[in-house]
């Protein structure tokens, strides 16, 4: 992907319990879509940088549940799980998200696949139980990005760098 | 932070913030445009402009309102890690993606 496309991750907070996040991605939506909900692909992107994400359960389809177990050692793994509410391939996913440890503060996200001439716009729209979920979930991001080296991110820029001009080759 | 955000989280006050965003405005403009009473009104610009959201200038007999940039960028700067950690997991959902199109490209010469 070459710098000054339109890849930015945008963030913003429609109400006082949501976050509307959107990102466009270069493939067309059904295999936006696909890879999305691909449990073989889930530990390559899921989870957050330097976690490693194990699935133990993801059942797409409406009532099914999805489980997926993070950390950076054994010794810090949480597992996160949820329901899906509604599948409409290639256009629209609902389910629901909880962190275990945190159990009982479930949100709503509603993730929408919008194909945009062969390039796909991704719009999640998630809906929390309260105000103080919504921020709370927004603070933890925080904790975490205070605990990443600009290095690391630095070298994620190289890869990608890389990557895409190999591609366009 | 938690000041912004409490002043931002009545729908009213949001309203007030959204139309300020095109551009300053006086209170009976905004009394106006969103059917409220005037002394509501001036109750949601006071919490706004007390939390730093909003201020107000005076220009003859009116007081115009308008956005403070510093709350907003305040904002965005609690926004930004959380918004970080999305981009990089897109960053890597991006990688996958480019994988599975030179997967398909193979398979189409093959074809």
């Amino acid at each position: 992907m070459a710098a000054g496309s339109s890849t930015t991750t945008k963030v913003t907070l429609p109400t006082d319990k949501e976050i509307l996040i959107t990102r466009e991605f270069d493939a067309p939506r059904d295999v936006v879509f696909k890879a999305m909900t691909d449990p073989a692909l889930i530990p390559r992107w899921w989870g957050p940088r330097g976690h490693t994400t194990r699935v133990d359960k993801m059942d797409v389809r409406p009532g099914g549940a999805w489980r997926f177990i993070s950390g950076t050692s054994p010794a810090d793994e949480t597992a996160f799980r949820g329901e899906y509410r509604e599948i409409k391939a290639p256009e629209r996913i609902v389910q629901t998200f909880e962190w275990e440890p945190m159990a009982g503060h479930i949100s709503v996200e509603t993730a929408t696949f919008t194909e945009l001439d062969g390039r796909t716009l991704l719009t999640t729209r998630t809906l929390f139980a309260s105000k103080e979920d919504r921020d709370g979930m927004i603070q933890s991001g925080m904790e975490k990005g205070l605990t990443e080296t600009h290095d690391r991110f630095a070298e994620l820029l190289v890869e990608l760098r890389t990557a895409a001009e190999s591609s366009a080759r | 932070m938690r000041e912004i955000l409490s002043a931002l989280a009545e729908p009213n006050r949001l309203q007030i913030v959204e139309l300020l965003r095109r551009k300053p405005l006086a209170v009976g403009d905004i009394v106006e445009r969103l059917r409220l009473r005037q002394p509501q009104v001036s109750k949601h610009l006071r919490v706004l402009s007390d939390a730093g959201v909003v201020e107000a200038q005076p220009v003859g007999q009116q007081r115009i309102y308008r956005l403070r940039p510093q709350a907003l960028r305040e904002l965005d700067a609690w926004l930004e890690p959380y918004r970080r950690t999305w981009d990089e997991r897109f960053e890597r959902f991006d990688e996958v993606l480019r994988d599975l199109k030179g997967k398909e490209r193979e398979h189409g010469r093959r074809k």
